[in-house]
C-alpha cells in the first residue's frame, strides 16, 4: 500500500527578486514498510522534499498524498491534523521542548490527539523502553546526551503509531556510536512494526541502512534504487 | 488546558528574572491604579462627608425665596418659628437630627486687624455641632444661655494670633440694613480639620446671633441629618411643600459631584496611560519568548498543534503573568492604601468654593474598586498578549524549523 505519493511537485522559493527553485518536477512513491534513504549534496531538495511530504510545506505546483489523501486543498489546520495522526518527525537538531522531561515530550503528541491518560502512559512507557531510555523517562533534555536525545524524539515520533516516520538527517549531529545507536533503533522499529521510514542524509553509514534510496540533484531525482540494508 | 499552563509555567521560569520583572511592571500598574484610585475615592468622599457634616446636612430646609450664595437676613428670607418646624421634622424616623441654623456675615476685628467671617447662630445642645465639640482644642462649648461668648476655629486664631477669654469686636449687619456690633469673648477654639472652615466660621447661640442681628425668632435654615445619605431624595419628597425649599446634599454640593466626574474622566486618561505602559512590557515579554522560541513552535507544529494550541500556550504564560501581576499588584498596591488609609496626605489648606477638604487626603479602597482594578488589569495583560500569541500562531511550521537542513 502506498504511504505517500509526491507528483510532479515543485517548490520555488522566491526571496526579493530572486526566485529559487529547490524542486522542479518531482515523483515519489513510497510504501508501506519501506526504509528509504533520500540523499544528495547540500541544496539537492533532501530537505525540501521531506518537509512536502510532512505537509510542513506546500508545494509551488503538483500534489503530495498521505495514506491515500490528497493533502493539496487541505488548510492549515486541516495539515496539521493530519500530520498529528499518520506521521513522526525526527529532526536533524535534537528536536525536543527543553521544558518537559523525556517522558512529557513523548506524551505531548498523545495529548494532542486525545489518547485517555491509562492508554497515553502505556504508550509512552512502551516507546521509551523501545528506545532503551525507561530509566531516563524523568530527565530534561540537557539532562541527555545528544543521542539520548535523539532517541526520545524518535520515540515521539512513533508515540502515536503513524504509518509514516520523516528523519531529516538524524544522525548528523552525533557521534559514530550514537548515531548507529540511533539507525539500529529505527531499522528495529521498521522491522518489528512495519512502520515507514524516510530519511534525508549524506553519510554513507546511515545509507547502508536502506532498503531503498532515492539521490536528488539540483531539485530533480536522477536515480532511485534498490539497495540491501543492514538489519 | 492544564498541559498549557504547565508548560507556561515552565517557560516562564526559563528565564525567572525577565518573568519576574514583567509581573513586577504588572503589579507596579495595578498597585499605582489602586493607589490612585483609594485616594480619589478618599478625597471625593472625605471632601463629601466634611461638607454634609459640616455644611451642608443631608437636607437644608430653607425658605422659598432662598437664593443659593445670597446671605440674607431679611425676614421674608428666614424661616419663622423654626423651632415649629424642627418639632414636626423629629415625627419622621428618618431624621436623626433637626437644627435651626441662622447664618450672617460679619467682621471680627481684634486691635488693628479684622477678618471677615461667617456668623452661624448655632443651638449648642443638638446633636449636629457633635463635630465642633469633638474638634474642641481649648476652652469650652458656648452654653445655650451665653449672651457674650464666642467659638472660632484654630486658623482664624493663628492668623489673628487669638487664644480663649481674649476679646474680640463682630461687626454685623442686622435684618432691617442697619449695622450693629458687640465685644464678645472667645469661649473656645475648635478645628475641623479644614483649614478654610476654621479660618472663616464664628459660632455663638441661636439667641444671641437672632438678637444681634434683629432676626427674632428666625433661622436661616433648618439643618437636617439623615439615618443615611439614600434617604435625602425620598425625605426631600416627602416634605415637600409651597412654603420652603428641601434641598439635599447633592443639591447642596453639585459642585462637589460634577467635580467628581471630572476627576473620573482625567483619572481614566492616567488609568490608561499606566495601562498601557503594562501592556507594553508583557507584550515586549512575550514577543521576545515568541523569537527565541521560534524553533519549539515550529516542532509543536510538526507533531500537529494547531494555531489556536500554540496561541494558548502564550494566552496561558500571559494569564500566569497577569495572576502574579495582580497578587503583587494587591500586596504591593494594599500596603500603600493601608498606610495611606491611616497617615493619609497632608495637602494643608486646599480651598475650593462649596467644598470643604480636610487638611489630609484620606486613601479610602473599596471592595468594588478592588475587583474592577484586578478584573481590568487582568484583561488587559490578557489583551496585550494577543499579538505575540496570534504571532507565534501564524509562524509557517517551514519557517519555524528553519535551519532544519537543505
Amino acid at each position: 500500500m502506498e504511504v505517500t505519493k509526491v507528483s510532479h511537485a515543485t517548490r520555488v522559493f522566491k526571496i526579493g527578486e530572486v526566485e529559487t527553485k529547490a524542486l522542479r518536477g518531482v515523483d515519489l512513491s513510497i510504501q508501506d514498510g519501506e526504509f528509504t534513504a533520500l540523499v544528495g549534496p547540500s541544496g539537492s531538495g533532501k530537505t525540501t522534499l521531506l518537509q512536502l511530504i510532512g505537509l510542513l510545506d506546500q508545494p509551488t505546483s503538483g500534489n503530495v498524498t498521505i495514506n491515500g489523501q490528497d493533502a493539496t486543498p487541505l488548510n492549515r489546520n486541516q495539515r496539521a491534523d493530519l500530520r498529528k495522526n499518520a506521521i513522526g518527525f525526527v529532526f536533524q537538531f535534537f528536536a525536543l521542548i527543553p521544558t518537559l522531561t523525556a517522558y512529557e515530550n513523548v506524551e505531548m503528541p498523545l495529548l494532542l490527539n486525545g489518547t485517555k491518560p491509562a492508554e497515553r502512559k502505556k504508550r509512552v512507557n512502551e516507546m521509551l523502553e523501545a528506545v532503551g531510555l525507561s530509566d531516563r523517562a524523568h530527565h530534561r533534555p540537557d539532562q541527555l546526551s545528544g543521542g539520548q536525545q535523539q532517541r526520545v524524539a524518535v520515540a515521539r515520533a512513533l508515540a502515536t503509531n503513524p504509518k509514516l516516520i520523516l528523519a531529516d538527517e538524524p544522525t548528523a549531529n552525533l557521534d559514530t556510536e550514537n548515531g548507529r545507536q540511533v539507525m539500529d533503533i529505527m531499522k528495529k522499529l521498521n522491522k518489528d512494526t512495519g512502520v515507514t521510514f524516510v530519511f534525508a542524509t549524506h553519510d554513507p553509514r546511515v545509507i547502508g541502512y536502506a532498503d531503498r534510496v532515492v539521490t536528488l540533484q539540483d531539485g530533480l531525482i536522477t536515480k532511485d534504487s534498490k539497495a540491501n540494508g543492514k538489519s | 488546558m492544564s498541559q498549557a499552563f504547565k508548560l507556561a509555567f515552565r517557560n516562564l521560569g526559563r528565564n525567572k528574572s525577565r518573568s519576574l520583572l514583567s509581573a513586577l511592571a504588572v503589579s507596579i500598574g495595578m498597585a499605582l491604579l489602586l493607589l490612585m484610585v483609594s485616594v480619589l475615592e478618599g478625597e471625593m468622599s472625605g471632601a463629601l462627608q466634611n461638607t454634609i457634616r459640616l455644611q451642608s446636612g443631608h437636607l437644608q430646609i430653607r425658605p422659598a425665596s432662598y437664593e443659593e450664595n445670597k446671605i440674607s437676613l431679611k425676614w421674608e428670607d428666614l424661616i419663622e418659628n423654626p423651632e415649629q418646624l424642627v418639632e414636626k421634622l423629629k415625627s419622621l424616623p428618618q431624621i436623626t437630627v433637626a437644627t435651626p441654623r441662622l447664618t450672617a456675615s460679619a467682621i471680627l476685628t481684634v486691635g488693628d486687624e479684622s477678618k471677615g467671617v461667617q456668623l452661624l447662630g448655632i443651638e449648642p445642645d443638638s446633636a449636629a455641632n457633635q463635630p465642633f465639640r469633638d474638634g474642641m482644642l481649648s476652652g469650652e462649648f458656648i452654653n445655650a444661655d451665653d449672651r457674650e461668648g464666642i467659638l472660632i476655629g484654630n486658623t482664624l486664631s493663628e492668623k489673628l494670633n487669638l487664644k480663649v477669654n481674649d476679646k474680640v469686636n463682630l461687626l454685623v449687619t442686622t435684618s432691617n440694613g442697619d449695622v450693629n456690633e458687640q465685644l464678645f469673648t472667645i469661649r473656645g477654639i475648635f478645628t475641623t480639620r479644614t483649614p478654610g472652615y476654621d479660618e472663616s466660621t464664628v459660632f455663638m447661640p441661636l439667641a444671641k446671633a437672632q438678637a444681634i442681628t434683629a432676626t427674632e425668632n428666625h433661622a436661616s435654615t433648618i439643618f437636617v441629618l439623615l439615618q443615611n445619605s439614600d434617604q435625602a431624595d425620598a425625605v426631600a419628597k416627602a416634605l415637600q411643600s409651597n412654603n420652603y425649599k428641601i434641598l439635599t446634599w447633592r443639591d447642596q454640593n453639585q459642585f462637589v459631584v460634577q467635580f467628581e466626574d471630572y476627576a473620573n474622566a482625567f483619572f481614566i486618561v492616567i488609568y490608561l496611560i499606566v495601562l498601557g505602559i503594562t501592556a507594553t512590557v508583557v507584550t515586549n515579554t512575550l514577543v521576545m519568548a515568541v523569537f527565541e522560541r521560534t524553533r519549539e513552535i515550529g516542532i509543536l507544529s510538526a507533531i500537529g498543534m494547531k494555531g489556536r494550541g500554540i496561541m494558548a500556550q502564550f494566552l496561558a504564560e500571559a494569564a500566569l503573568l497577569a495572576t502574579g501581576g495582580v497578587i503583587g499588584g494587591l500586596i504591593i498596591g494594599g500596603a500603600a492604601v493601608a498606610y495611606f488609609t491611616v497617615y493619609g496626605i497632608y495637602i494643608g489648606d486646599y480651598g475650593l468654593t462649596g467644598v470643604l477638604f480636610e487638611d489630609h487626603i484620606y486613601a479610602h479602597l473599596t471592595l468594588a474598586n478592588t475587583i474592577n482594578l484586578a478584573v481590568v488589569t487582568y484583561i488587559i495583560t490578557l489583551i496585550a498578549s494577543l499579538y505575540p500569541a496570534r504571532l507565534a500562531a501564524r509562524l509557517e511550521p517551514v519557517e519555524a524549523l528553519h535551519g532544519l537542513g537543505d
